[in-house]
This record gives C-alpha cells, sequence and structure tokens, in this order.
C-alpha cells in the first residue's frame, strides 16, 4: 500500500492534513522511536547518535516504525516505470518482509542523500534507478535486518549468528524463540549501525525476479492517486498560462479588459514572456485566457521555419566534427573501397505529450516558498524555486507527487521557475497548469538529428569500415555542462556504432543549435533512440546491398557479443522468421544494447492503398540481467514500443514563422487503441548485472519497423515520421 | 447562476457560469480530482464521466447541460457492479503505468461493458479509440476489458 502521505498531501483536505516531508520524517523519528537507517535530519536525542547518522546519511531509504510498518524512502520518483515497488523490493528481499508490509514515501530534495549512485545527483532517468539502487537499497536493508537481529539477540542473550530473519521477525533457531520487527524496532535503533553487511546470492532471492503486484496500482484504479495536478490548498487560486508563442520572444503588450470581466477571474500576471490568468478555477482561467489580447515581439531567432534549420544542419554536416569513437582508418577505407553505401538519415523535432500537462502548485510566503508538483529532478526543483522567489534553497520546501508521464519532460524545471515567478506576487496559493496546447507549443524537445552514414563492404558484402556523422543540439552542453567536453555530446553519440564489430570505425558529432528560445532535452532514450534507428536501419540496407537475410547477416557480424546474439535469436525465432508471412505483410527486425540492457524486435507491418501503415504484431526479446519485476519489465516493452510507435508512425514537432505547428492531440498524434499492435515480450533468464528497462523498449521499435516496411514494398525509409505519401502505389510482396 | 448537478448520487449545488465546463467543477469547485484533464477539447478521453451511463467527455460538457441527469465519476464507478469487474480485471493484469489516463479509460471501459456484455475486438477499438494512453498500455487495457467480459459472462452461466 501507499500511505496518504506519498506525494505529501491530502487530494482535498489540503495542507491541513498533510504534514511537510521533513516533518513527517523528523516526527516520525522522535514521536515514534522507531528505527531509521541513518536519516541525517534525526534528532540528537535519538538513538542513532548524530556522527554516525552522518556517517551512514547516504542510506537514508528505510524506517520501521514501532508498529512494524516498513516504510521505503523512496528516492527514485514514480512516473509509470514501476520504480516504488521495484525499489522497495529490493530493500524487502534483505530486510526480510513482504512487500504487503512496505509503505513508499517519498524523498525530499537532497542531492547529497538521494543521488543517484549512477549519476552523482537526486534524478530520476536514463534507466538508471535500478542499476543505480541495485546495491546501496539492499544494503540499507540488509543493514537495518541486521540491527533488527542483534537486538533481538542481546535480549536473549544469544548469538546473533544463531538468529536468523524471516517475514518481519527475528526467530532465535535453536529455540524458536520469536520477537517481531514490531517489538524490536525501538532497541535496533540503539545497535551500532554495521557498515559491510553481506548481501543475499541471488540463488536466495524470494521476492527479487518475481513478478510483484505494484504498490502504487490501486490508488490508480478510483482515482485517489495524487498527481502534481490534483494538489489543492486552501484557498488556492488556478491559473493557466500564454507564454510568447514566437519562440524566444517576449510579451510586447496586453489589454486585459476583456480577461478581467470574465466572471471567476481574480487577476491578470504579466512576466517577461509569459502572461497569467489567475481564477477561482481552471473553466474560468481558461476563458479568461481566452479574452486576453497579448501583442508579441519576436525573438532573436526571428520568425524562422523548420525549413531554414534543415538547411543549417545540411551545411553542419559537411563539417568534420568532434571525434566519438575512432578505430583504425574508417574515412580511408571507405573512400578506397570498391563497393560503399553512404545515406543520410533524419529524425524530427518531438513534444513528449505527457498525458498530465505541466503544472506546478506554490505558496510563497515572505520567508518561505512551498512548491507541489510531479518532477525528475528534485533539488533541481527547489534550486528553481529558490532562484524565482529570491529565498536560499533552505527556505523551500518541495513536495513531490505521482507523474502523470515523465518521459524526460520532467527533468525540467522550467514550469516551476514560470510557476513561482507568478505566484510570488501573489498573497495566496497558486495552481498553474497549461494548456495542452501550452503544452506541446512549449516543450523542451528532443533535438532535430540530421546524420550521415557510410560504410565500405568486401566482396562478401560484409562491412570492412563504418562511419557515422551525428549533427544535432547538444542536451548535455545545456543540461549538464561540466559533462559537454571537447565539443562532444556523449549521450548525443551513445550507439552510434551500433552493436556490431565494424573492422574501422568513425563516429564524430557536429554541434548545430536552433535559435535562441527553442529548447531540446531528454526524450525516452534520446541517444540510443536516435542512433538505433540511424544504425539498425542502415545496416539493414547493408544486408539488403548483400542480399543477404537481416537476421543472418547480423548475425554473422555478432559473433563475439553472445547476449546481443541471444536477443536477436530469440527474437526471430519466437517471431517464426523463417516462416512465411501471409501477402500484404512485412515482416523487419532490429537488435539494440542501451541501458545496459540488450534488445531485439520483430515488426510486422502492412501498407494500405493510401500509404498508411498498420502494425499488426511487435516480438521482443529483452535480455536485461537479473530481473527485479518481470511484469515490470513486460509492461515497459510495451509501453515502450507503443511510445515509440507514435513517434515512428506520427511524432514531429515543426515550426513556421517562428511558431510551433502542433497543438493538441489531433495536430500532434498519439497512437491509439486501434492502432496498437499484438505486443509479445520474451525475457531472457539472466544473472548478469540488472540493466534499465524504462527506455530500451522504445530504442528498438523505429527501425525494425523502416525495415518491415522495406521488406514488404522495396521502400528504404531514412526519415522519421513515416511519410504515407511515399508508400502510395508501392509494390507490396510478403518476405 | 447556480446550478444544481446529481453527482454519484449527490446533490450538489455550484455557483458558475453555464458554460463552465463540467471537468473544472468536478475538480476544482467539487474537489473531485480523480477526473483528469488532458486536452480539453474531447481529444483524448481523460475526463470521461458517466452520465446516465453513458461515457461524455467532461472537458466538454458545459454544466449547464447536465440538468437532472445522473453524472457518475471515477470515485464512485467502482462501486458499482460493472465497474467493479474493470477494475478487478485493471488490478489483476496491472494495466496502469503511470496512471494518469487510467481515470477515463476505465469510466469507457465500464459504460462499453454495460452496453455491450461481450465486445468484439472492433467493438473495443470503436470504444477505447477515443482515450489516449502516451504510457501505451493499449495492450492491457485491451486483455482487462476481455477477462472483465468473461467474468461477467462465466457469473451469467452459472446463475
Amino acid at each position: 500500500m501507499i500511505t496518504d502521505r506519498v506525494g505529501g498531501t491530502a487530494p482535498i483536505a489540503g495542507a491541513g492534513r498533510g504534514l511537510s516531508r521533513r516533518a513527517v520524517l523528523t516526527a516520525g523519528a522522535a514521536a515514534g522511536g522507531g528505527l531509521l537507517i541513518g536519516f541525517r535530519l534525526l534528532p540528537a536525542t535519538n538513538a542513532v547518535a548524530a556522527p554516525e547518522a552522518e556517517a551512514l546519511a547516504p542510506n537514508a531509504f528505510v524506517r520501521i516504525e514501532k508498529n512494524g510498518r516498513v516504510t521505503v524512502i523512496s528516492p527514485s520518483i514514480e512516473m509509470g516505470q514501476g520504480t516504488y515497488t521495484s525499489l522497495s523490493m529490493l530493500i524487502a528481499e534483505e530486510l526480510e518482509v513482504d512487500l504487503a508490509q512496505v509503505s513508499v514515501e517519498h524523498a525530499p530534495p537532497n542531492d547529497k542523500l538521494y543521488a543517484n549512485p549512477a549519476l552523482g545527483f537526486q534524478v530520476t532517468g536514463g534507466s538508471r534507478s535500478i542499476r543505480g539502487f541495485w546495491k546501496p537499497l539492499r544494503a540499507a536493508g540488509a543493514a537495518a535486518r541486521s540491527m533488527l537481529v542483534s537486538a533481538a539477540a542481546g535480549m536473549w542473550k544469544v548469538e546473533p549468528s544463531s538468529c536468523r530473519a524471516a517475514k518481519g521477525q527475528v526467530v532465535h533457531v535453536p529455540t524458536g524463540r520469536k520477537l517481531s520487527y514490531s517489538a524490536l524496532a525501538a532497541l535496533a535503533a540503539k545497535q551500532p549501525v554495521p557498515v559491510n553487511v553481506a548481501l543475499k546470492d541471488s540463488k536466495d532471492f524470494r521476492l527479487i525476479g518475481t513478478p510483484a503486484k505494484r504498490i502504487d496500482t490501486p490508488a490508480k484504479l478510483d482515482g485517489s492517486a495524487v498527481f502534481g495536478i490534483d494538489v489543492r490548498l486552501p484557498g488556492m487560486k488556478v491559473a493557466t498560462v500564454t507564454a510568447c508563442p514566437l519562440i524566444g520572444g517576449r510579451v510586447a503588450d496586453v489589454d486585459d479588459t476583456k480577461a478581467r470581466a470574465v466572471r471567476g477571474v481574480v487577476q491578470i500576471v504579466r512576466l517577461e514572456k509569459a502572461v497569467a490568468v489567475v481564477a477561482d478555477h481552471m473553466g474560468a482561467a481558461k476563458k479568461g485566457l481566452a479574452a486576453l489580447s497579448v501583442k508579441w515581439e519576436p525573438g532573436p531567432g526571428g520568425l524562422f521555419s523548420s525549413a531554414q534549420l534543415l538547411e543549417h544542419m545540411k551545411v553542419a554536416a559537411t563539417r568534420s566534427g568532434a571525434i566519438g569513437k575512432k578505430e583504425g582508418e574508417a574515412e580511408g577505407v571507405i573512400a578506397a573501397a570498391p563497393k560503399r553505401l553512404e545515406a543520410v538519415y533524419e529524425l524530427p523535432f518531438l513534444a513528449h505529450a505527457t498525458m498530465e500537462p505541466m503544472n506546478c502548485t506554490v505558496h510563497v510566503r515572505k520567508d518561505s516558498c512551498e512548491v507541489w508538483v510531479g518532477n525528475q529532478v528534485l533539488a533541481r526543483a527547489q534550486a528553481a524555486a529558490a532562484e524565482a522567489s529570491g529565498l536560499p534553497p533552505e527556505k523551500v520546501t518541495v513536495h513531490n507527487h505521482f507523474l502523470g508521464g515523465g518521459f524526460g519532460r520532467r527533468l525540467e524545471v522550467d514550469y516551476v521557475s514560470q510557476a513561482v515567478a507568478i505566484a510570488k506576487q501573489l498573497e495566496f496559493p497558486l495552481k498553474v497548469i497549461w494548456t495542452r496546447e501550452e503544452d506541446t507549443q512549449h516543450d523542451i524537445y528532443r533535438p532535430y538529428y540530421y546524420d550521415r552514414l557510410a560504410a565500405a563492404l568486401d566482396d562478401k558484402g560484409l562491412p570492412t569500415a563504418f562511419s557515422h556523422r551525428i549533427v544535432g543540439s547538444s542536451i548535455v552542453a545545456r543540461w549538464l555542462p561540466p559533462l559537454f567536453k571537447d565539443d562532444l555530446d556523449f549521450d548525443a553519440i551513445e550507439g552510434a556504432a551500433g552493436v556490431y564489430a565494424f573492422p574501422n570505425v568513425l563516429v564524430d558529432y557536429v554541434r548545430e543549435e536552433p535559435p535562441p528560445g527553442l529548447l531540446t532535452g531528454w526524450w525516452r532514450g534520446v541517444g540510443t533512440t536516435h542512433n538505433a534507428f540511424m544504425v539498425e536501419g542502415f545496416v539493414d540496407e547493408l544486408a539488403a546491398a548483400a542480399g543477404k537475410d537481416p537476421v543472418e547477416y547480423r548475425r554473422a557480424l555478432l559473433d563475439k557479443a553472445p547476449r546481443t546474439r541471444g536477443v536477436l535469436d530469440l527474437a526471430a525465432e519466437k517471431a517464426a522468421w523463417k516462416k512465411p508471412l501471409p501477402a500484404g505483410i512485412g515482416r523487419g527486425i532490429s537488435v539494440v544494447f542501451g541501458f545496459g540492457t540488450y534488445v531485439a524486435q520483430v515488426a510486422e507491418v502492412s501498407v494500405a492503398k493510401d500509404g498508411a501503415v498498420k502494425v499488426h504484431r511487435v516480438v521482443c526479446a529483452v535480455d536485461c540481467g537479473q530481473t527485479v519485476n518481470p511484469d515490470t519489465i513486460r509492461a515497459q516493452m510495451e509501453g515502450g514500443i507503443i511510445f515509440g510507435l507514435s513517434a515512428t508512425l506520427y511524432g514531429e514537432i515543426t515550426i513556421k514563422d517562428g511558431r510551433i505547428e502542433q497543438a493538441n492531440f489531433d495536430s500532434y498524434r498519439p497512437l491509439r487503441m486501434e492502432e496498437a499492435p499484438a505486443i509479445e515480450v520474451h525475457i531472457v533468464d539472466s544473472k548478469e548485472e540488472p540493466g534499465g528497462i524504462g527506455e530500451p523498449g522504445t530504442s528498438t521499435i523505429a527501425p525494425a519497423v523502416v525495415n518491415a516496411i522495406f521488406a514488404l514494398t522495396g521502400k528504404r525509409l531514412r526519415k522519421l515520421p513515416v511519410d504515407a505519401s511515399e508508400l502510395k502505389a508501392v509494390q507490396r510482396s510478403s518476405n | 447562476m447556480p446550478y444544481t448537478i446529481n453527482i454519484n448520487g449527490v446533490s450538489h449545488t455550484v455557483d458558475v457560469d453555464g458554460d463552465t465546463p463540467l471537468l473544472w467543477v468536478l475538480r476544482d469547485v467539487l474537489g473531485m480530482t480523480g477526473t483528469k484533464f488532458g486536452c480539453g477539447m474531447a481529444l483524448c478521453g481523460a475526463c470521461t464521466v458517466h452520465q446516465d451511463g453513458t461515457a461524455i467527455r467532461s472537458c466538454i460538457a458545459p454544466v449547464d447541460s447536465v440538468g437532472k441527469s445522473a453524472i457518475t465519476t471515477i470515485e464512485a464507478v467502482t462501486k458499482t457492479p460493472g465497474g467493479r469487474k474493470i477494475h478487478d480485471a485493471w488490478l489483476d493484469l496491472e494495466v496502469p503505468q503511470c496512471g494518469y489516463c487510467q481515470s477515463g479509460q476505465i469510466m469507457s471501459a465500464t459504460a462499453l461493458l454495460a452496453s455491450n456484455p461481450r465486445p468484439t475486438d472492433k467493438d473495443i477499438d470503436d470504444a477505447m479509440s477515443g482515450n489516449v494512453c502516451r504510457c501505451g498500455t493499449y495492450v492491457r487495457i485491451r486483455q482487462a476489458i476481455k477477462q472483465a467480459a468473461r467474468s461477467t459472462a462465466e457469473k451469467t452461466k452459472g446463475g
């Protein structure tokens, strides 16, 4: 279960019922006298003395109440990926409790205590939660268990080694005496915190690797789950905003006479680049927004269009870039090769279109700022609120909530800064909600990529050299500048040479930024997703040029990559790759390594007379090492494929006259029920280190689909989204 | 002017403009936040509620159109036998991911089974294509509707 403290605030009763996160934790420790592993905010009177608490600060993940309730303080936020459950499983495994005994609270913003060890700061993204916390959370659970065992042994005056923990109890094995964790929690808190407790061998796992019911599901079935947009506070007003639709531009003039006349509208707030309508409810705010008359001033990039950006990228692609990978002499070999292939591949700007539009609730008081939000980088949200409010970060409290989709959009804090800038002009709490149109037109988009690929083939059609030049904006340079080194964006080149052993390889990266105001950011998989499309499409071209079967061709290049070949073979086998398909259906394959996980997918497609593509079935093989919650892995593959299919078939943000052309779900089209393929997921049984699962399912699908379209029609698509007009009247055959 | 509307069997009087969408009356005036805002143009189905048992998009339904009809929302639908079956199938198959669209999905699915106890794949497509899920839970939604339909059929068969 999840306590109503998850997310911090009750849906309707408001702040009166919900204590602040910090208050909850402190009160819990002081009043409960329970066991809290190394939580830094513990008062000095608590059993875990201050120095030890400081030393154990990184393991601030578990609390055992005197009533035996186990609370996991989740360092990762829940946005649908199932992390509340799978992270809790890691702790529960070592703590020897069942998941039913566990409640989850979200961690407060704190880059030191709750940094993802794989990334170094507090962030949920990059398919990194299990990989980052695989050991620390098991260790946190094991430390707590060890202290409970020591406490019991002390009470019984026996050796701790003669006791064992199971199902929320400590048992003295020789005598069969038992004590529950609830009876032991207070005493255990007085035990020294062990430093190195041995972790279980994987063969002894009870929970890890078995399908678990998700902790957050019940609340998501009856309307009781509290997303950021659901926060309600006494005296709160609701605002909606229009930011300058001219990219990079600002407000020139506002006529709010009609807007203020709308019943329920309370106030109009003007910022440099946006105008907000504050009202009693969102209905009035939207009506007020429609009645608002705003003149806008264009940005420094002027009234540019997508076509101009593309011209800039084409020019940029003629420059040599920063070297991302160089083995041998790819350029020389390609130049001298009797047989070579060259191709340009392109991917569009993409919006995230989370179902829950951007929103943030803020109460700025004279000496404090309180924020309620769903966000993937809480400490950044806190810092952004501090900057916008003019208060020091320690005066800013952030309550996190369930995210109605993240996909990388909520790795940004622009909507937090904006909400605070509006709310600080008001005396009351304010919830700012973006309309869908605002959400689409003021997203931070997946970059446009314009890539040049080339390969040389020997007389058997096998590649002797491969080169890949990536042209696109740098997310890392904006979002994580210290890691943008030597003009190289490490993410943009992730997977740029594919999964294969090419004898000579060159990967280079040319940074080409769009005009100011058009920001690019993370989007489910980014680097891997982008490069998988380019490389797996191009390798399919090489196979066709060699006259080889796409699976056999790839196998020949995967001699020394058993796990990659394993998923390739498994997907091919489960899809009955060698068995002929009915007329009018084509199949394509792709194989990707990313986020520590190997995925292969086979897509089966048909093309209608008008060129419309239908994906009928996807077979997915995944090797993500040791599984934690296999049902979540299936769900992430299924969902990742659907998310990737929306982008493959429809996703495209375009710019005309300085404005984003798409606005709502009619012009930025998501995949719908009748378009969803049947999906089969096959998970490889493995004891290797766990890999990530949030993104690789998305990364693999687009190339599988375009390769299937090629197999069916002979038409090679090198640009997304699929352009149906290119597929009209093409020949169709089954492969 | 004040409007008196019936939500989940309870009468509420709200004083808003008549063109205020029912969605915002539910969420912001009455504090029933289970019904979600997704698009404001009946394009995504996140705001789906029942009006006399029929699925409607509350984001484009003005409050003055409600009249004496009975509105049912996600907060109450699982207390109905049909809603309970959908709920149980959703829980059993672990349908939700982020969960934001699921209120609307459950409302649409419940209305479908009420009018069509044994829907075909085509029926499911037709009834559910207005409900967008960006997490991509469609595969499980389809399975869950079929499972709920089977549970109804089995119960009927068994008397």
